[in-house]
């Protein structure tokens, strides 16, 4: 049934169409003039010419950061960081998962393990016993810091483990009565059927171990063992004399480099620019934490 | 029977092992290590040699002469962060749900959430340099207008605002989310008797969406009861500096310079301890709640 709109309602829908545009495009903008920055001579940025286009086109600042050891050590770091963090991440989901998706007949101690999961939620030591802890089992340096203290993502387990709820109890069933294990129904059962849940999983995990800068600042004592999150923290954040400015040094005469620090900025954000528009999809269809019972 | 019972469900617990042991070792020994709270504590002499203190740490902590101003700061950041963080989501998913055209509301639902998973350094190094005063973009603008530019990040009087308002930009986009979801799961054939009542169609988001979002909204506002004392370290961290510890400092931040930096390991633990204690209450009430009211339970 086609109605002639009215006049107010075109216009609050033309300015709707304007207005989140506009607001996506303000999602943007600030990446694309970090880029800018980066691909333009140093002289063009210091002196704030350079929008949302590059003004004296150069590579320089890529060049300079590409050569520096210390970025491929950490990034290095990083890539090892993510691919142990997300095997152990994953693979204790699906273990802690499971059998917190059990009802109590079939698992009499279910609920007294999931009071045990939810209370690290709900309490915590806090950041010096933490730290301490991890000093006293003897990970500081070592690249497992940054994969066993957080090897249990709770939150994960509890997507993970509403996932296996949803599906139907006949499989699990069935293949009792034929004879298979809990080992074998959640192996060759389970994890298959929860692709999406785990896809899900893994992108926040991978996100998550790729963007964890704290615990490599504190848990690493040499520059060497620093993730790249954490590398550029120093680079980026720490020794920023704009943050000198902070100091009161308002004429401060700038010499460390805004587009070196650009470079550096678009460099950490690149990877997950790239892996995002192939994972978004699921997201949004994995996100239910938890039901609503209407 | 009731022992083959049992054997049945070994697999199930031999699976939780391995997070049991590591759950135990890095969540439940630290919360041991909150004994520190209440020594003085050495590291040498270690947990079980340090000397007591009963309270000490914490009248310490109570005569700090910053303490009332960062726990002010903790609180207004994380109050207006919640609320924000409710009502624009709320705003643009009604807003989103309006558009017909299914390519630009893909294209923006996709960039809105783009800020969500770039970090706290990446979104601190361009806010940095997008408001430094003397070349950042912003300045160039308030230039360009004729007026002084303003140090945003130096100001104690704009240093909260900054935060809050870079908060909603990054998070925004994905807070939508869930209310799109609630927006989508609404019966149409309301929609269609709100028509056939004559309702215009300001009426039936008035009458029928906002009611539909209702649980949702509930629940959402419910859930961030518990982030009263989390103003978001990761970037307050990344954007603060002394001159504006008056405005932005934040009992999580303090935790960290006088733990980690300082080495008042005692007093650092107590102000964990505090912040810790108030937080589980908050969430343990907020839980309570949400499942009273929208019958949420977690799992």
């Amino acid at each position: 049934m086609y109605r002639r709109l009215s006049f107010g309602r075109r216009a609050f829908l033309t300015g709707n169409y304007i207005f989140l545009v506009g607001l996506s495009v303000l999602c943007l903008l600030p990446l694309i003039h970090v880029l800018a920055i980066s691909f333009s001579s140093s002289s063009a940025a210091a002196a704030g010419l350079v929008k949302l286009w590059p003004v004296d086109f150069t590579l320089s600042s890529y060049r300079y950061i590409l050569k520096k050891p210390e970025f491929f050590a950490s990034f290095g770091v990083t890539l090892e960081r993510v691919a142990l963090g997300l095997s152990v991440n994953i693979a204790l989901s699906i273990l802690c998962a499971y059998p917190l998706s059990k009802e109590i007949k079939d698992f009499k101690y279910r609920t007294v393990y999931a009071w045990y999961f939810i209370f690290t939620i709900l309490f915590g030591g806090g950041l010096i016993p933490w730290y301490m802890t991890i000093n006293k089992t003897g990970l500081i340096d070592s690249i497992w810091a940054l994969v066993i203290p957080g090897a249990v993502p709770v939150f994960n387990v509890i997507l993970l483990l509403n996932f296996f709820r949803g599906l139907p109890k006949e499989i699990e069933e069935s293949a009792f009565i034929d004879g298979a294990g809990h080992w074998r129904v959640l192996w060759t059962m389970y994890v298959p059927l929860s692709m999406p849940s785990l896809a899900t999983i893994s992108l926040f995990t991978v996100v998550g171990h790729w963007n964890a800068w704290f615990d490599g600042l504190i848990l690493m004592n040499f520059p060497e063992n620093y993730p790249l999150s954490t590398y550029l923290q120093l680079m980026v954040i720490n020794s920023n004399p704009m943050k000198l400015d902070m100091a009161n040094m308002k004429d401060f005469a700038e010499i460390s480099d805004r587009t070196t620090r650009a470079s550096q900025i678009f460099l950490g954000a690149l990877p997950i620019l790239l892996v995002y528009p192939f994972l978004q999809k699921y997201f949004v269809k994995g996100i239910v934490l938890g039901s609503v019972k209407g | 029977m009731n022992l083959r019972k049992r054997l049945r469900e070994l697999p199930l617990h031999v699976m939780l092992l391995p997070g049991v042991v590591i759950l135990f070792v890095y969540s439940y020994i630290p919360m041991v290590g909150i004994t520190i709270a209440f020594q003085k504590f050495d590291p040498i002499k270690g947990l079980f040699g340090s000397e007591w203190t009963g309270t000490d740490n914490f009248r310490y902590v109570i005569q700090m002469p910053d303490i009332v101003q960062v726990l002010w700061n903790t609180v207004f950041i994380a109050s207006m962060k919640i609320a924000a963080g409710l009502i624009v989501p709320i705003i643009v998913a009604l807003l989103l749900n309006e558009l017909k055209n299914q390519l630009v509301k893909r294209g923006v639902q996709t960039l809105i959430y783009l800020p969500h998973f770039l970090s706290w350094v990446i979104l601190g190094g361009i806010l940095i340099d997008i408001l430094s005063p003397s070349q950042g973009i912003v300045a160039q603008l308030f230039k360009a207008m004729g007026l002084d530019p303003i140090f945003f990040l130096g100001s104690n009087q704009w240093f909260p605002f900054v935060i809050v308002l870079s908060d909603i930009w990054k998070e925004f986009g994905f807070g939508t989310i869930v209310f799109l979801a609630a927006i989508t799961g609404i019966n149409p054939s309301l929609y269609e008797a709100a028509i056939m009542d004559g309702a215009s169609h300001w009426r039936q988001t008035w009458h029928v969406t906002l009611p539909g979002m209702m649980p949702i909204i509930v629940l959402m506002a419910t859930l961030s009861l518990g982030n009263v004392l989390n103003a978001g370290f990761d970037q307050i961290f990344n954007l603060y500096g002394p001159v504006v510890y008056e405005s932005g400092d934040i009992l999580d931040t303090l935790i960290y310079r006088m733990g980690l930096i300082d080495a008042q390991f005692g007093v650092a633990t107590a102000i964990g301890l505090l912040k810790s204690v108030v937080s589980t209450i908050l969430i343990s009430v907020s839980y309570y709640m949400a499942y009273r009211i929208a019958n949420y339970r977690i799992f």
